[in-house]
């Protein structure tokens, strides 16, 4: 039984690192938006090629950009 | 739209669009340029720049709602060339952006989400959402390191509970609790502490203070037992304390968040840009308003809002004051008049000379008036800490009634009983009974449109009061309409013929109440030579007939007949305060048509409500002093009851006068009502309302009408009676803990069955009970459209 007094304090080390990590976490903002990581995960992850601005900015004219969404 | 999305392989977005079951949402474009987007100014004031060169900010985006727009923001972000990263938050509604400026502009990234319906904002409320952001992760670290430390020590406290074991493994677990309750206490306990010793020093005694001495008792016992090798040690009850009492705490917390960072979204929306004519070549650029200068020329088109003070240098227009004086009538200008930020250009261009910018325009000076009032406003005590003092010494004359009586058989068993009462007291229910309560009824009235800052303003709302409302936009619609037709009708078609292609707002209430009328009839007839004078009327050829129409001086002095004022079309709509307007065809006044500001259709029905639920009504509105009293009269309350022609400082003095005599609840939307709503025991701010009302109001309302006022004030009672019915509770709990204790049958196992119990009863008394309910029909909130919900 005197295995505790090693165990017990064991327990605890891997406790304090689980709570390390939390406070981790919590540091990187891992818990300031806890709405839009649940949706973001829905999103399919598809690489293409980037395009250039003057390209972009073309498009976002209001001519070509209004219109029904 | 379409288009931008399908250029880009982007048509994924209306799957899942279907994949999050939205309705179908007409995307709104801009067309703006966002070019203030790019000047240093802007730059220095609202982005950071990294050190590698990139820079990131925050803006402020319309209408996202929904999976598909964080895919459409970020994938944009990802596939346009220089832009390095973009990160939407869905519950701020905010995107964080990080660029490249050497690669692109930031108006082109804006361009680009404005092409995709997301009209972007500087985001102004950076700094104190930081501060908050701040606060709210180390809270949130606290529960952790709580609740980590709380499932430990009560894992030893079940070993010890078990049984008898060998005493050297006894003693190890209870200075093994011990060791390990002392952070608990120590860091994460510490906000109570501070709190208790703030409302010691400040004499305003509130519910920190019995949560300190129940934590306080707990582990001075525990540690003068652990270190004696005797009774019971109560680490498992403190630990489990901390715990739930920071949870209440971070609960309270985030209901305070929610509503205000709501609130400076709001402030976002302000007009951030204003055209400045340049000097040399007059060439008008978009700057933004900070860069600014006393003496510049500003070009302000119909229906922006004027950027600064100062006067008009080229342009005649109508403008709208509503925002700074109340009056609902427009205001005609012309050049030399002078000009108040916050204003609304509505019919043509003007060019003004800026003279005051910022905090020197009077709607700033109005600002620091806000300010000040709401520093004056005097605390109110919270429901639950009124009972604070009596509570704390009622159990403290107990606890050392009970030492004392054991004294006589034993004196530890008497310090054992009396700590024991100490730490069974600990307010856990009651602490939690207030922000369970108050955060479930902020909830639901969130889903119903009305948005609270602050638990303690419901508490205030659910007493009898006096409601001050404002006129314009409260009350009444806040737009001009025609209300009255006299005299011949055939004269409709030849009016809308001639006031047609005018923006005068008189005029687009003609074509509005008219056009429909008309249309279906006979083919409108076009006129020719028209011709406006401002502040006056139009005169037009209809099928050759002459056509004048305007105000009763203009259509005298074209007929060239002494004055039209006694006529009695005039005189019968100036008695209904309606504002006159004269239709003479060849010569011969056929019609006139009264305007006015009609009441909105839930005016008369909410007032009557709110009489019911005990509340005196009254009218204080800047607006003119004959337009109040009609309102007043067709709502049915008394003339003394009413008053108009209040200028802001006007306002303040009597929301302060009525503050003497009990509580005064300020409806208002204006800028002329901010400095009122923030002196008053509770501010309502309405939908559409200014930005100022906004920051200085407690609730604000993003559902038109009054009725949201009535569902307020009965929410707050239901939210009230909860609480009370939560305080009861726990406190009914802490009797039978108190007994329990003085006869000396209390331990620290029976404490730990009884406290989750009492503070299970609490949360589901809260969660369970329909402050807010939803109304049978299903009319949706726009609240709840706007969040995607």
């Amino acid at each position: 039984m005197s295995v505790l007094f090693l165990v017990i304090p064991l327990a605890l080390l891997i406790v304090s690192a689980a709570v390390g990590a939390f406070l981790w976490s919590v540091r990187h903002g891992q818990f300031d938006d806890l709405k839009t990581p649940g949706l973001r995960m829905l999103l399919d992850d598809t690489e293409t090629k980037a395009r250039p601005p003057e390209d972009v900015a073309a498009l976002a004219k209001p001519e070509s950009g209004a219109g029904e969404g | 739209m379409h288009a931008v999305l399908h250029e880009h392989g982007l048509t994924q977005y209306y799957d899942l669009i279907q994949l999050e079951g939205a309705k179908g949402r007409r995307a709104r474009t801009t067309g703006k340029t966002y070019e203030e987007l790019d000047d240093a100014a802007f730059l220095q004031l609202y982005a950071k720049p990294r050190p590698d060169g990139q820079w990131s900010t925050e803006l402020y985006l319309e209408g996202v709602h929904c999976a598909a727009c964080i895919w459409l923001v970020e994938r944009m972000g990802r596939e346009v060339d220089g832009v390095v990263d973009a990160r939407l938050d869905i519950g701020k509604q905010t995107a964080e952006l990080t660029w490249d400026p050497a690669k692109i502009q930031l108006s082109t990234i804006a361009r680009q989400l404005d092409a995709l319906g997301y009209p972007a904002h500087p985001f102004r409320g950076a700094e104190a959402r930081d501060l908050r952001r701040k606060e709210e992760r180390a809270l949130i670290a606290r529960i952790g390191v709580a609740g980590a430390i709380m499932a430990n020590v009560m894992l030893m406290a079940l070993a010890l509970y078990s049984g008898r074991m060998e005493p050297e493994f006894e003693a190890f677990f209870r200075w093994g609790s011990l060791v390990l309750t002392i952070p608990s206490i120590a860091w994460c306990g510490r906000v109570f502490f501070r709190g208790a010793l703030a409302s010691l020093r400040s004499g305003a005694l509130h519910m920190d203070l019995p949560i300190a001495i129940g934590l306080t008792a707990g582990f001075v016992w525990g540690t003068v037992n652990t270190v004696m090798a005797r009774g019971e040690i109560w680490f498992d009850t403190v630990a489990t304390l901390v715990f739930l009492l920071l949870i209440g705490r971070w609960v309270q917390q985030r209901q305070r968040r929610a509503a205000n960072d709501a609130a400076e979204l709001l402030f976002s929306l302000a007009p951030s840009t204003a055209r400045l004519v340049r000097q040399e070549d007059g060439e008008v650029r978009e700057v933004p308003v900070e860069r600014v200068k006393p003496g510049d020329v500003l070009e302000v088109r119909a229906g922006e809002s004027i950027p600064a003070d100062g006067v008009i240098e080229t342009g005649e227009s109508a403008l709208d004051t509503s925002l700074l004086t109340g009056e609902s009538r427009p205001i005609e200008a012309g050049p030399g008049d002078p000009v108040h930020a916050g204003t609304v250009n509505l019919a043509s261009m003007l060019r003004i000379r800026a003279e005051a910018t910022g905090t020197a325009t009077r709607v700033g000076r109005l600002m620091q008036a806000v300010e000040e009032a709401s520093r004056r406003r005097a605390p109110v005590v919270a429901l639950a800490d009124r009972i604070v003092p009596k509570f704390v010494a009622v159990v403290l004359v107990l606890a050392l009634a009970t030492a004392i009586g054991w004294a006589f058989v034993d004196v530890w068993a008497g310090l054992d009983h009396a700590f024991a009462l100490l730490i069974v007291t600990c307010p856990c229910a009651l602490g939690l009974a207030t922000p369970l309560a108050i955060h479930a009824a902020i909830g639901r009235a969130a889903g119903r449109g009305i948005l609270v800052k602050g638990g303690d303003a419901l508490e205030r709302l659910s007493h009898p009061a006096v409601v001050l409302f404002d006129k314009t936009g409260t009350l009444t619609q806040g737009r001009t309409e025609l209300l009255q037709w006299l005299g011949a009708d055939e004269a409709k078609a030849l009016v809308l013929a001639a006031e047609r292609s005018s923006a005068h707002p008189i005029a687009q209430a003609f074509v509005a109440a008219l056009g429909g009328a008309v249309a279906g009839e006979a083919p409108v007839a076009t006129a020719q030579r028209v011709s406006q004078t401002t502040g006056g009327g139009v005169e037009a050829d209809v099928d050759g007939r002459k056509v004048l129409v305007g105000s009763p001086v203009y259509v005298a002095q074209r007929l060239q007949v002494p004055e039209l004022a006694t006529h009695p079309f005039v005189q019968e709509l100036v008695a209904q305060a309606l504002t006159p307007v004269l239709i003479a065809v060849d010569g011969q006044v056929t019609s006139a048509a009264g305007f006015g500001d009609p009441l909105r259709d839930d005016a008369e029905q909410s007032v009557r409500e709110l009489q019911a639920l005990g509340c005196e009504v009254r009218i204080l509105s800047g607006d003119h002093p004959a337009v109040v009293a009609e309102v007043g009269r067709r709502l049915g309350l008394p003339e003394a009851a009413c008053r108009g022609g209040a200028t802001p400082e006007d306002k303040l003095a009597a929301v302060e006068e009525a503050l003497k005599h009990g509580f005064v609840f300020m409806v208002g939307d204006g800028v002329n009502d901010a400095a009122a709503l923030a002196a008053a025991t509770v501010g309502i701010s309405v939908h559409g309302g200014a930005e100022a009302s906004l920051a200085a109001a407690d609730v604000f309302l993003t559902r038109p009408g009054i009725q949201p006022v009535v569902e307020l004030l009965r929410g707050a009672r239901r939210a009230v009676r909860v609480v009370k019915r939560n305080i009861l509770f726990s406190l009914g709990y802490n009797t039978v803990g108190v007994t329990l204790a003085m006869s000396g049958l209390l331990t620290p196992l029976i404490g730990s069955i009884l406290m989750p119990f009492a503070s299970l009863t609490v949360v589901t008394s809260s969660y369970r009970s329909r402050t807010f309910p939803k109304p049978s029909g299903t009319e949706p909130s726009v609240w709840a459209a706007r969040r995607g919900r």
